[in-house]
C-alpha cells in the first residue's frame, strides 16, 4: 500500500469531481492545506462545498479558490479576513452556512467517528438553534447537530512517515485531526516524510489509519498577524 | 472618574482565582492577563492550547503558534496543545471555569449579544456561543453604553444571540452588576461614580 506521493496535483490524481464535499484542516492560515488547495485550483474543480474554519485571506488558503469561483459553498465560524469572500457572499453567488467553532469541529469529530447526530447546548436560544430538534436531558434543553461525512479530506501536519502516521506543530494541529477523519479519503501534506520508525508510537497525533495518501512539500506558512513585545518590554 | 479599559480589565482579573483554567475574549478581555499577578491562571485559547503566553519578541514570531485572534503567541513551560475538537470538548464540557469576554448588549436575563448587526457585514460567530454555553462562568466586560450614548444593558437584548441567559456579572466603566433573579443588581460603583449615574445608563431593571 503506496500512500506516499511526488507532489500534491498526483496526491489527488483520480480523487477530485465537480459539486464534491471537502472538509479541510487549519485556522486561520495556520496549519492550512496550502499545496493540496494550490492543486484544487490547478485542476480547476467546480461547485466545490468546504467544511473548514475560515475562508483564507483573498490571495492564500481558500481564498484562491474563491478567486476563481470553484467554491460554492462554506460551511465555517468564522470568515472575516477575506474581501472577495464578502463580495460574492453579498451578491448571492456563494453559500454560507455558519456553524459556531466548537459545533463544527465536533461535527468533523462525530463523522469521524461513525456518529450521524449529537446533541449540544451550543446555539439554544439563537439563529442556529432554528429548524433544528430540540431535547431536553437533566432538565437542560440540547439541539441536535449533524455528523459530517466529506468526499476528501485535506490536511497539513509538520511530519509523517510513509505508513501515514501523523505529528503536527503546536497550534497547527487544530482542525486537522477531526477534519482528517470526517473524510471517504484523507490526503494530507506535510514538511517532512521521516523512515518508518522515528517517530515515537506513543507521540502519533493521527495514526495512519486516517492518512490515505501523504505528500511532501515547502510551506509558505504564512502570518496573519504578526503581533510581537520589545525585549525592553519583558 | 468612569474606569478605563486598563481598570476595567484590572478589576476582571479579580473575578479570577488560584488555579482557573480561563478564556479571554478579544479587545478589552485580552488586557486581563496583565493583571493576574502572582494568581495561578491557566489560559486557554479555544484553537487548541493551554498556558498561553505573551506576544513573542521581533524575530521570534512562529506562525505555527498563535492564539484564536490569530496573533503571534508564544509557550510556557505548563503549555498543552491538542485539536480543535478536544479544545471545545474541555469548553462544552465545562472544565473551563470562565470567559471573560466582550459584548454589544447584555440583557436582564443574562441574554448576551456579541456575534452580528443585521444589516452589517456578518463574519461569524467563531467560538463565542460554544464558550457561553459550555464554561463555568461568563463576564462581560464593556462599556456601559454604545457609542451614541445608549445603554448596552438592556430589558431585552435587541441583537440576534450569541446565549440565552448566560451571563453572570457585567464589569462596566461605571461598575459591576450581576445577573439575578428580576434584573441586573450592583455590585460596585467605580471610584467616582454615584449609583444614580449608573441608575441613569442602565436600562434593564436594578434590583435593590
Amino acid at each position: 500500500m503506496k500512500k506516499v506521493y511526488a507532489n500534491a496535483a498526483e496526491a489527488l490524481d483520480g480523487l477530485l469531481h465537480d459539486d464534491m464535499f471537502i472538509a479541510a484542516g487549519g485556522f486561520g492560515l495556520c496549519g492550512i492545506p496550502e499545496l493540496l488547495l494550490e492543486a484544487i485550483k490547478d485542476a480547476g474543480t467546480k461547485n466545490l462545498t468546504f467544511a473548514s474554519n475560515n475562508a483564507g485571506v483573498d490571495d492564500f488558503g481558500i481564498g484562491i479558490l474563491l478567486q476563481t469561483k470553484q467554491v460554492k459553498k462554506m460551511i465555517s465560524s468564522y470568515v472575516g479576513e477575506n474581501a472577495e469572500f464578502m463580495r460574492q457572499y453579498l451578491s448571492g453567488e456563494l453559500e454560507l452556512e455558519f456553524n459556531p467553532q466548537g459545533t463544527l469541529a465536533e461535527r468533523m469529530r462525530a463523522g469521524g467517528a461513525g456518529i450521524p447526530g449529537f446533541y449540544t447546548k451550543t446555539g439554544v436560544g439563537t439563529v442556529i438553534a432554528e429548524g433544528k430538534e430540540h431535547k431536553d436531558f437533566n432538565g437542560e434543553t440540547y439541539i441536535m447537530e449533524e455528523g459530517i461525512f466529506a468526499d476528501l479530506a485535506i490536511v497539513k501536519a509538520w511530519k509523517a512517515d510513509d505508513t501515514g502516521n501523523l505529528v503536527f506543530r503546536k497550534t497547527a494541529r487544530n482542525f486537522n485531526v477531526p477534519a482528517a477523519t470526517c473524510g471517504k479519503i484523507c490526503v494530507a501534506e506535510v514538511e517532512e516524510i521521516v523512515p518508518r520508525g522515528s517517530l515515537d508510537p506513543d507521540t502519533i497525533h493521527l495514526p495512519g489509519i486516517y492518512v490515505n495518501r501523504i505528500v511532501q512539500g515547502s510551506h509558505e506558512k504564512r502570518i496573519e498577524q504578526r503581533t510581537t513585545r520589545k525585549k525592553e518590554d519583558a | 472618574m468612569p474606569w478605563d479599559r486598563n481598570q476595567m480589565a484590572a478589576r476582571a482579573a479579580d473575578e479570577l482565582e488560584d488555579g482557573m483554567y480561563v478564556n479571554l475574549g478579544i479587545g478589552i478581555p485580552t488586557l486581563v492577563a496583565n493583571y493576574v499577578g502572582d494568581k495561578d491562571i491557566t489560559l486557554q485559547s479555544e484553537n487548541g492550547m493551554l498556558g498561553m503566553g505573551p506576544f513573542p519578541f521581533e524575530g521570534e514570531e512562529d506562525p505555527d503558534l498563535i492564539n484564536a485572534g490569530k496573533q503571534t503567541i508564544t509557550e510556557l513551560s505548563r503549555t498543552a496543545y491538542f485539536d480543535s475538537a478536544t479544545s471545545f470538548a474541555m469548553i462544552r464540557g465545562g472544565k473551563i471555569a470562565a470567559a471573560i469576554l466582550g459584548a454589544m448588549e447584555v440583557d436582564e436575563e443574562g441574554d448576551l449579544a456579541n456575534w452580528m448587526i443585521p444589516g452589517v457585514l456578518v463574519k461569524g460567530m467563531g467560538g463565542a456561543m460554544d464558550l457561553v454555553a459550555g464554561v463555568g462562568r461568563v463576564i462581560v466586560v464593556m462599556d456601559h453604553t454604545n457609542k451614541h450614548g445608549k445603554s448596552k444593558l438592556l430589558k431585552k437584548c435587541t441583537l440576534p444571540l450569541t446565549g440565552k441567559k448566560v451571563v453572570s456579572r457585567i464589569i462596566t466603566n461605571l461598575g459591576v452588576l450581576d445577573v439575578v433573579e428580576g434584573g441586573l443588581k450592583i455590585i460596585e460603583i467605580a471610584e467616582g461614580v454615584t449609583e444614580d449615574e449608573i441608575r441613569a445608563a442602565t436600562e434593564a431593571n436594578i434590583v435593590n
